[in-house]
C-alpha cells in the first residue's frame, strides 16, 4: 500500500502532499524534511529507491519536480515507478506540458485543485484505482463540466435577480 | 459585505507570502489571512467560502495550524451543490485524518452522499471514505459500501467501492466476511479498473480472513488464471498499453492475488504453474513495465509451493536482473535474492561475486541491500574470503557506511571464526580501520577471546602495538591495545611467544610506556580509556621495573584529575607503587582467564546493562565536569562490564582477581562468599584491608562509595554497596585523600561490624505445570540486594514413553513484569523421565511486594513426528517473589 505521496520541487518546496496513513501535522513536517534531505541530495543515475524507517520511498524526477511515494517493505518498487509515470502522463495530458509541471503546482491553479482531483481518480486508500488514462481524463472532464454548469447557473440566476430588481 | 472578510484573492495571497523575506514576515501575512478567513467564517459568508478554503489549504501546506477551517469543510460537504461538495471533500481529506474527533460529525453527510442520485457525488463520498475513514465510520458505513459494490450500474463506482472496502476491512477485519461474495463477483467484470481493484480487494481479504482465503481459492482461482492468460495473450490495446504490454498494472495485481492463493497449497500452485511459466518466459524485458511484471512473477513463484522447474527459471531471471546495468533492476534483484536464499542458497551462492561487487556500489540503497545479502550468504566455507573482501573495502568505504559495514563484519567474524588467530587478526584490522564504529560489546568480547588464547598473547600484544602506531586515532583500538600491554607487557618487549608468521619487532619498555602515556594524556580519550590506561600503568610498574619511577610520575599526574574516580585510583596506585613494593608484583598479576561461556551467556541474555549504556554518555554536571557514574568504577573492576548482577562474576570479583589477593581463608566475610554470589563489597573489603578485614575502614570506604552512588540509578552491585553501608554503623561524610591512604595502610584497626546477609531468602520449588505427558518444575533464587529480580530455573521432565524433539518453551508475563529467557540446555527430551531440560528465566517484578508473579506458558515439541502444543497459566508462585 502507498502510505503517502509527495511532490517536492528541486528547491525543496512542497507542491503536493497526500497522506493515506495517519500522520500528525508535526510528523508530516518531519517526514517531508527528512525525505527531501535524503532524496534531493541523491546523485542522478542512482536507483530510484531509498530505504527509510522500515519503508521504501520510490521517487522519480520529472523536470524540476520529484514525485515520491512511500510503500511497504515487500511492495513492488518497479510497479510504483509505473504508477508515478501513469500519474505524470495524466497530469501532462490535462495541463499541457510536463516541463511546466512545477508551474502548475505553483498553486495558481489550486482554486480548482486539479492535481488533487486527478490523484483521487488514480489512488484511493493508497491503492491503484484505474489504469486507463482515458477513463481518468473523461471522469475529470465530466466533473469539471459539472462545476462549470453550476457556476453558469448561479450567474444566470444572479443576472435574472439583477434584471428583476432594476 | 464586510470589506475585511472579502480579503485578497488566493493568487495575491500566495504572491504576498512568496514575497516575504523572513519567516517572521511570512508568519505575519499568514496570521492576517487566517484572521480574515476566520472573520469570514463567523459571518457565514457563502460567497467566499470556496476561496477561503483554498487559501486554508495553501496555509495548511505551509505547515500552519488550520483546525478552525475544519468546520468549514463540513459545512461545504453538507451543502447541496457539486462544486461545494467537491472542494469540501478535498479540504476534509487534506485537513483531517482518521484520528480527529471532528470526523465523526461528517459520517452522516457521507452516508447521505453515498445514497445520492448523482453518481459523481457518490464518487466524492467514496473517495473521502476510502482515504480517511476510521474504525467507527467503517462500521457505520459498511452496509452502504457493500450495496455500492454490488450496484449494477454505473460500473465506475464499483472500483471506488472496492478500494473503500479495503480500507474498511483493514480497520475492522471482522467485516471482511460480509464482502466475500461481492468481492468474488468483481473478478468477473470486464472493466480493467474494476478488475484491478477487485484483485487488490481479494488479496487484502485473504490476509485478514481465512474464510475468504478458502472461498477465493475454491471459487476464483481458475477465473484469475484465465484472466491472466487472456491478458498476457491479448492483442494491442491502446487504452491500456504501456511500452507494448497490455495493462502491466493489472498483470501485477493478478500475480499478487495468485501469490496469496498459491501459498501453502500444492493443488492451487499446480493450477497456476503454466500461466506463471508463460508470463516468466514471454514478458518483454527492455522496459521497466515488463521488468515490474517479471519481478512480481518471481515473487509469486518463490512464494507458492515448490515446483523445481519454475524456481530455476525464477532464480535465472534474478541472475539476469543482477547483471543488468539498470540500478533499479539490480536493487530489486538483491531484494528478491534475500527471499530466495532460504529456498535455494546454492543458487544464490553462485552470484556471490556479483553481489560482493554491489557492496561497493556508489549507490547507498544498493550497498545496504547487498551488504545484508552478503551477511546471509556467509557460511563456514566462505567466511574467510568474504571477510577479507569486506575488510579491504572498509578502508575505502564512505564514512556513513562504515557503521553498518563494521557491525556486519564483526558479527561475521564472531560467528564464523575458524580459529582464534584469524579472529584476532580480523578484529585488529577492523579496529584499526573503523575502531570508532565498533560497539562496546564487540571489543569486550575480543578481550575475552584474547585472554583465552594463551599461546597468542605475545602475538596479539605486538600486533596491537603495531596497529596503534599506525592509527592512534581509533580510540577502541587504543583501549584494547593498552589493556593488552598492561597484561602482557613483558611479552611485548621480550618478543615472547613468537609465531612463525610474525616479523620480529624491537620495542623497548620506555616505548611501551610512551604509548600508554600518550593515550592517557590525549585530550580526546574518554573516561573508560583513561581508566584502562591507569590500571595498565599500575601493572606495567611491576612488569617494567626500570620504568617504575616514570610510571609513578604519570600516575601522580592523574591525581589532579577532575574526575573523582580517576583521582582516587591515581592516589591508590601511587601508594601501591611507592610504598608497597613487596606486595606489588603479587597485586598486579595477570587477569585470570575470563570465562567465555559466562561472557557469551551474559551477552545473549540481553540484560539491560546499566553500566555499558552509561559508558558512552557521561552526564555533564553544570560546571561542565564529566560526572563519574558507576561506569568507570566498574570498568576498573570488570573489564567486560556489562552485567554487574551476574552472580558468578561480579565486578568486585574481578577487582579481587585483578589485584591478585586471595583472602578467602583469612577473611570471615569473603570466606562465605566463595560459592555464594559474590558481591563487590567483599572484594573491596579485601582490596582495601589487604590481609585483615578491617570493618571500620571498609565501612567508611563503603560510605564514600554510597555517597557517590546514592543519587544515581545504578543498580545491582552498587546498590549493594549502598545498602550495606547503611547497615553499617559508621558514617564518614568527609572523604579526603589522606584517609584513603590510611585505608590502604591501616592494617591494624579492626572493629567488627555486622555485615548484611548476602544470600537472598530461599523459596520452595513448585510444580508449575503438569500434564499427562510433561512436568515442569520451577526452582527459585534471588540475588541479594535485588529483591525485584527472581531467577527461575525451569526443569522439564518427559512422562511419556516417546522422545520429544524440537522442544521449545515459551512464556509470557503481564506488563508489570519483565521476563528474560535464557537458552535452554537442549531441545531434545529423553523419554520416561530419564533426563530433563533446564532453562533459566529471569523475572523482574516492577511491583514487587504488591503483586505476585503470574505467567502464561506455551510448550511446543515433536513427539512421534507430530507437533504437540501445550499451554497453561502458572499462578502458584510462592509469595514474595
Amino acid at each position: 500500500m502507498i502510505h503517502f505521496v509527495l511532490l517536492i520541487s528541486r528547491q525543496g518546496k512542497v507542491r503536493l502532499t497526500k497522506w493515506y496513513s495517519p500522520y500528525s501535522q508535526k510528523e508530516r513536517t518531519k517526514v517531508i524534511r527528512e525525505l527531501s534531505g535524503m532524496i534531493l541530495t541523491r546523485a542522478p543515475k542512482l536507483c530510484n529507491f531509498v530505504e527509510w524507517r522500515g519503508y521504501k520511498v520510490v521517487y522519480k524526477r520529472y523536470a524540476s519536480l520529484y514525485f515520491c511515494m512511500c510503500i511497504d517493505q515487500d511492495d513492488n518498487e518497479l510497479e510504483v515507478l509505473e504508477i508515478i509515470h501513469h500519474f505524470v502522463e495524466i497530469l501532462d495530458r490535462y495541463f499541457g506540458s510536463v516541463c511546466e509541471l512545477d508551474l502548475i503546482f505553483n498553486f495558481h491553479k489550486l482554486p480548482r485543485a486539479q492535481a488533487y482531483y486527478i490523484l483521487d481518480e488514480i489512488l484511493i486508500a493508497g491503492e491503484l484505482q484505474e489504469s486507463s488514462k482515458k477513463t481518468v481524463a473523461r471522469l475529470i472532464a465530466t466533473q469539471d463540466s459539472l462545476v462549470e454548469a453550476a457556476k453558469e447557473q448561479a450567474s444566470s440566476i444572479s443576472n435574472m435577480i439583477a434584471q428583476a430588481t432594476k | 459585505m464586510n470589506p475585511f472578510s472579502s480579503g485578497t484573492r488566493l493568487r495575491d495571497m500566495i504572491r504576498a507570502i512568496r514575497a516575504c523575506k523572513t519567516a517572521a514576515e511570512e508568519r505575519a501575512v499568514v496570521r492576517k489571512e487566517c484572521a480574515s478567513i476566520r472573520a469570514s467564517i463567523s459571518e457565514n459568508d457563502q460567497d467566499y467560502m470556496h476561496r477561503n478554503l483554498a487559501k486554508l489549504m495553501f496555509i495548511h501546506m505551509l505547515g500552519y495550524p488550520t483546525h478552525f477551517g475544519q468546520m468549514e469543510c463540513l459545512k461545504l460537504i453538507a451543502s447541496p451543490g457539486f462544486p461545494e461538495k467537491r472542494i469540501g471533500y478535498l479540504g476534509l481529506m487534506l485537513l483531517l485524518d482518521e484520528r480527529q474527533e471532528v470526523l465523526m460529525l461528517v459520517t452522516n453527510s457521507i452516508k447521505q452522499d453515498l445514497n445520492h442520485t448523482n453518481q459523481y457525488i457518490v464518487g466524492l463520498a467514496l473517495c473521502a471514505l476510502g482515504n480517511i475513514c476510521s474504525a467507527e465510520m467503517a462500521r457505520d458505513l459498511a452496509p452502504e459500501v457493500e450495496r455500492l459494490l454490488q450496484f449494477r450500474d454505473p460500473n465506475i463506482r464499483k472500483k471506488q467501492a472496492a478500494l473503500c472496502t479495503i480500507r474498511i476491512i483493514k480497520k475492522v477485519p471482522d467485516l471482511a466476511e460480509n464482502f466475500i461474495n461481492a468481492a468474488a463477483a468483481l473478478l468477473k467484470e470486464k472493466h480493467h479498473g474494476v478488475l484491478i481493484t477487485g484483485a487488490q480487494l481479494c488479496t487484502d481479504m485473504c490476509k485478514v480472513s481465512t474464510e475468504a482465503h478458502e472461498h477465493f481459492r475454491k471459487k476464483c482461482l481458475d477465473g484469475v488464471v484465465k484472466l491472466l492468460r487472456d491478458l498476457a495473450n491479448s492483442p494491442y490495446a491502446p487504452e491500456y498499453d504501456i511500452s507494448g504490454i497490455t495493462d502491466p498494472l493489472l498483470h501485477i495485481r493478478l500475480l499478487r492475488l495468485l501469490y496469496v492463493l498459491g501459498q501453502g497449497d500444492a493443488d492451487a500452485s499446480d493450477t497456476m504453474n503454466d500461466v506463471l511459466a508463460q508470463v516468466a518466459t514471454k514478458t518483454e524485458t527492455n522496459k521497466n513495465a515488463g521488468n515490474a511484471i517479471l519481478y512480481e512473477c518471481v515473487a509469486t513463484i518463490m512464494n507458492i509451493e515448490d515446483n523445481g522447474g519454475l524456481r530455476v527459471l525464477a532464480v535465472n531471471i534474478l541472475g539476469r536482473f543482477l547483471s543488468s546495468r539498470d540500478n533499479n533492476i539490480r536493487y530489486v534483484a538483491l531484494n528478491m535474492l534475500m527471499k530466495a536464499i532460504s529456498l535455494d542458497s546454492q543458487a544464490v551462492q553462485r552470484h556471490r561475486a556479483t553481489i560482493l561487487e554491489c557492496v561497493k556500489d556508489p549507490d547507498a540503497s544498493i550497498r545496504k541491500r547487498a551488504l545484508e545479502l552478503v551477511y546471509l550468504l556467509v557460511n563456514e566455507s566462505n567466511a574467510k574470503p568474504l571477510t577479507k573482501e569486506l575488510v579491504d573495502y572498509l578502508e575505502v568505504s564512505d564514512p556513513e557506511f562504515k557503521g553498518d559495514l563494521t557491525a556486519k563484519i564483526c558479527s561475521i567474524v564472531e560467528k564464523f571464526s575458524p580459529e582464534k588467530l584469524w579472529y584476532i587478526d580480523q578484529m585488529v584490522k577492523v579496529l584499526s580501520e573503523a575502531g570508532n564504529y565498533v560497539k562496546d560489546e564487540v571489543w569486550h568480547a575480543l578481550i575475552v577471546v584474547i585472554t583465552n588464547a594463551p599461546n597468542l598473547h605475545g602475538y596479539t600484544v605486538r600486533a596491537l602495538y603495531k596497529a596503534v602506531q599506525k592509527s592512534s586515532e581509533q580510540e577502541t583500538l587504543v583501549r584494547v591495545a593498552v589493556w593488552c600491554i598492561g597484561e602482557y607487557g613483558e611479552m611485548l618487549v621480550g618478543n615472547a611467544g613468537m609465531l612463525d608468521v610474525e616479523d620480529p619487532i624491537t620495542v623497548t619498555e620506555a616505548e611501551a610506556v610512551d604509548l600508554v602515556e600518550t593515550a592517557i594524556k590525549c585530550h580526546t580519550s574518554d573516561l573508560t580509556t583513561q581508566a584502562i590506561c591507569l590500571v595498565a600503568l599500575l601493572k606495567l610498574s611491576s612488569r617494567y621495573p626500570s620504568c617504575a619511577k616514570r610510571i609513578n610520575d604519570i600516575v601522580l599526574h592523574q591525581k589532579g584529575s577532575l574526575v573523582l574516580e580517576l583521582q582516587q585510583r591515581a592516589i591508590e596506585f601511587n601508594s601501591i607503587i611507592g610504598k608497597h613494593g613487596k606486595i606489588r608484583s603479587a597485586l598486579v598479576e595477570r587477569m585470570p582467564v575470563l570465562d567465555e561461556a559466562t561472557y557469551s551467556g551474559r551477552r545473549a541474555g540481553s540484560v539491560p546493562a546499566v553500566v555499558s549504556t552509561s559508558l558512552g554518555t557521561q552526564p555533564k554536571m553544570s560546571n561542565g565536569v564529566a560526572k563519574p557514574t558507576s561506569a568507570p568504577l566498574v570498568d576498573l573492576l570488570d573489564l567486560s562490564s556489562d552485567d554487574v548482577q551476574t552472580p558468578s562474576s561480579s565486578g568486585g570479583d574481578f577487582l579481587h582477581d585483578l589485584l591478585g589477593v586471595d583472602l578467602s581463608p583469612a577473611s570471615p566475610v569473603s570466606g562465605t562468599n566463595n560459592k555464594a554470589p559474590k558481591n563487590g563489597t567483599d572484594a573491596l573489603l579485601d582490596l582495601l584491608s589487604v590481609g585483615a578485614p578491617t570493618a571500620q575502614s571498609s565501612s567508611s570506604m563503603l560510605d564514600m562509595l554510597s555517597s557517590e552512588q546514592d543519587n544515581k540509578r545504578s543498580e545491582g552491585l552498587l546498590d549493594n554497596f549502598a545498602s550495606l553501608s547503611t547497615s553499617s554503623a559508621h558514617s564518614s561524610s568527609a572523604v579526603s585523600s589522606s584517609s584513603m591512604m590510611d585505608l590502604l595502610d591501616g592494617f591494624g584497626t579492626s572493629s567488627s561490624v555486622p555485615v548484611a546477609e548476602t544470600s537472598g531468602p530461599s523459596y520452595p520449588s513448585v510444580v508449575a505445570f503438569e500434564s499427562g505427558s510433561l512436568k515442569v518444575t520451577f526452582n527459585f533464587s534471588k540475588e541479594p540486594g535485588n529483591p525485584q529480580t527472581t531467577t527461575i530455573e525451569a526443569q522439564f521432565v518427559n512422562k511419556s514413553p516417546d522422545i520429544y524433539s524440537n522442544f521449545v518453551f515459551q512464556a509470557a508475563v503481564p506488563k508489570f513484569l519483565q521476563l528474560h529467557l535464557e537458552p535452554a540446555s537442549g531441545s531434545t527430551l529423553p523419554a520416561s523421565g530419564k533426563g530433563s531440560i533446564t532453562q533459566k528465566l529471569k523475572v523482574s517484578n516492577s511491583q514487587h511486594g504488591k503483586k505476585s508473579l503470574v505467567m502464561r506458558v506455551r510448550i511446543n515439541y515433536k513427539a512421534k513426528d507430530k507437533d504437540v502444543l501445550e499451554d497453561g497459566q502458572i499462578s502458584n508462585f510462592p509469595h514474595g517473589l
